[in-house]
């Protein structure tokens, strides 16, 4: 880590956040006319688009219609331009499918799908541009798109990452601050209910730290939560205006 | 060569233009609706704790003691009753299957529609054989929803010479909460073509027939060419709608044909233009407002 000064001694971090400072979110539902619920989310430089198609019939094979509850199926990818180094990834590489498997057991837990036996919820998101965080922004983009859909769900899901980097947990971390090697963390989060719908680590961190970053961690996605919360209420409030004066026939 | 240039402008948002006060009770996923428990539990609700909670953003409704949360769009939801308009996704034995943009595909027994020449037998084997010949993959038809079985899927029936097979036209397809429950969904509009407003949002749009031809039992579709008149008539019909649903406007005969009128001073395709739509729309609004006072 020879010149790269992570976080300096007043505290700051690279692009000027607090270590529990979150970077600055922009969000829009129903970006598409086509899909049944889309969203657009920008973390700081990270952007990520969603959009969900169901729930409808199980489409290719049969076989995986489940007779008790919807089928969730997530697909996670990277646009070519979203990285650095411009990269063609046609049929995803590993970290991809990985990310794919962990957003459908984040959405399984926080979608209501023993409602809709039989049929299948589709969650397509893609990253536009890659700025670290990218599991989080798409579990972000995703829940704002389900919601959009009208897909009942237990409560938001809203996923933060964290680090730990000189004693200090710091959350929501840049490209910068995750290619810097140290532990890192990414918890996805049920906040009304304070559930843990996935929490995935890697490299090592001491046992005894653990406790702070995860406070930090489930602090940031609280703060997330109030973002997404405003942006669907301003949304909702929108739409009911124009619907309002026609009553409710 | 003449150019139509526009500039960008900061996207306004559609409620400003519209002021009226109104307080709903408006909730998102996660949200408390009630904690008394002697309220019954509706859609878009759950219980947890002995708490009511949204599972849903939307807007609460209450009729006595059952609390919903009505989401904003959905998917659509069949009442029996309810007109449909459908693509053929599957020919099975017995059965179609048919998309009616539904949380599961809707059935179209061979039992529930009209054999071609109206006569009235039992299903012979021959006819399963010939379901292909009648319907196939892609058509598109009319319906009514004659059940709802336990799992939300639909049962369609076309037993009415009103339905059946759709032949040239445009179909629209809209939010299902935006279109209005009336008597009647078939419309002959005064502007020169023909409507149907499917409960489930999709909207058919066609040239009113010259005369019933009854005997083929909907399933011969008039092939010739449409005239270049009715032709724009059905886009202007569908740009109209289109206008509309952006602006979240319900759609009904009246309300689609006051702005097609309000159109007419517009060419067909500026009405794909955001600042066209917004004053068509504002003009049906206005219309529908004094029609109701």
């Amino acid at each position: 880590m020879a010149g790269l000064e992570l976080l300096s001694d007043e505290g700051f971090r690279q692009d000027g956040r607090k270590p529990g400072e979150l970077r600055k979110i922009q969000c829009r539902m129903g970006v598409f006319a086509q899909a049944d619920g889309s969203a657009y989310i920008e973390q700081g430089n990270t952007k990520a688009l969603a959009v969900v198609y169901g729930p409808h019939e199980v489409r290719g094979s049969r076989s995986k219609t489940l007779h008790d509850r919807a089928v969730v199926n997530c697909q996670y990818s990277m646009a070519t331009f979203s990285t650095g180094e411009r990269k063609r990834r046609p049929h995803g590489d590993r970290k991809s499918s990985e990310l794919t498997i962990h957003l459908k057991q984040t959405f399984e837990a926080a979608i209501l799908t023993q409602l809709y036996p039989r049929s299948q919820i589709d969650i397509y998101v893609q990253i536009l541009q890659a700025d670290g965080g990218n599991y989080c922004t798409c579990v972000n983009a995703a829940t704002l798109a389900v919601i959009d859909a009208g897909i009942p769900m237990r409560d938001y899901v809203c996923a933060c990452s964290a680090g730990f980097i000189e004693d200090t947990p710091l959350v929501d971390l840049s490209y910068i601050e995750e290619a810097a090697g140290g532990p890192q963390l990414a918890l996805a989060l049920l906040p009304k209910s304070d559930q843990i719908a996935l929490l995935e680590m890697n490299s090592r961190l001491h046992e005894d730290h653990l406790e702070r970053v995860m406070d930090a961690a489930s602090k940031a996605c609280k703060d997330v939560y109030a973002v997404l919360d405003q942006a669907v209420r301003e949304h909702l409030q929108e739409v009911t205006a124009l619907l309002g004066d026609q009553g409710s026939a | 060569m003449a150019m139509d240039i526009r500039l960008p402008v900061a996207r306004k948002r559609l409620s400003e233009a519209v002021t009226t006060e109104n307080s709903f009770h408006l909730v998102a996923p996660g949200d408390t609706v009630t904690t008394d428990i002697t309220f019954m539990r509706g859609h878009g609700t759950y219980m947890e704790d002995d708490k009511l909670l949204a599972s849903v953003a939307g807007v609460v409704q209450r009729v006595n003691k059952l609390v919903c949360v009505q989401a904003l769009k959905t998917r659509y939801n069949g009442e029996v009753g309810d007109i449909v308009v459908g693509r053929i996704t599957e020919v099975q034995q017995k059965r179609w299957k048919v998309d009616t943009n539904a949380r599961l595909d809707s059935v179209l027994l061979l039992s529930s529609v009209n054999l071609p020449g109206g006569e009235l037998r039992r299903r012979s084997a021959e006819d399963e054989l010939a379901m292909r010949s009648y319907l196939q993959e892609g058509d598109l038809i009319s319906a009514e929803v004659q059940q709802v079985f336990a799992d939300g899927a639909l049962s369609l029936h076309t037993r009415s010479l009103k339905y059946g097979k759709l032949g040239q036209g445009v179909l629209v397809q809209v939010s299902p909460s935006l279109i209005k429950r009336r008597k009647t969904h078939f419309h002959n509009l005064l502007c020169g073509a023909s409507i149907i407003l499917g409960n489930n949002g999709f909207i058919w749009l066609y040239t009113t027939p010259q005369e019933a031809e009854d005997e083929a039992g909907g399933f011969v579709t008039n092939l010739e060419p449409v005239s270049l008149s009715d032709r724009e008539v059905i886009s202007r019909l569908k740009n109209c709608i289109l206008a509309l649903a952006a602006q979240k406007m319900l759609l009904y005969d009246t309300s689609v044909l006051y702005c097609y009128e309000a159109s007419l001073t517009h060419k067909i395709k500026d009405l794909l233009k955001t600042e066209v739509i917004e004053n068509i729309v504002m003009e049906t609004r206005q219309r529908l407002l004094e029609l109701e006072a």
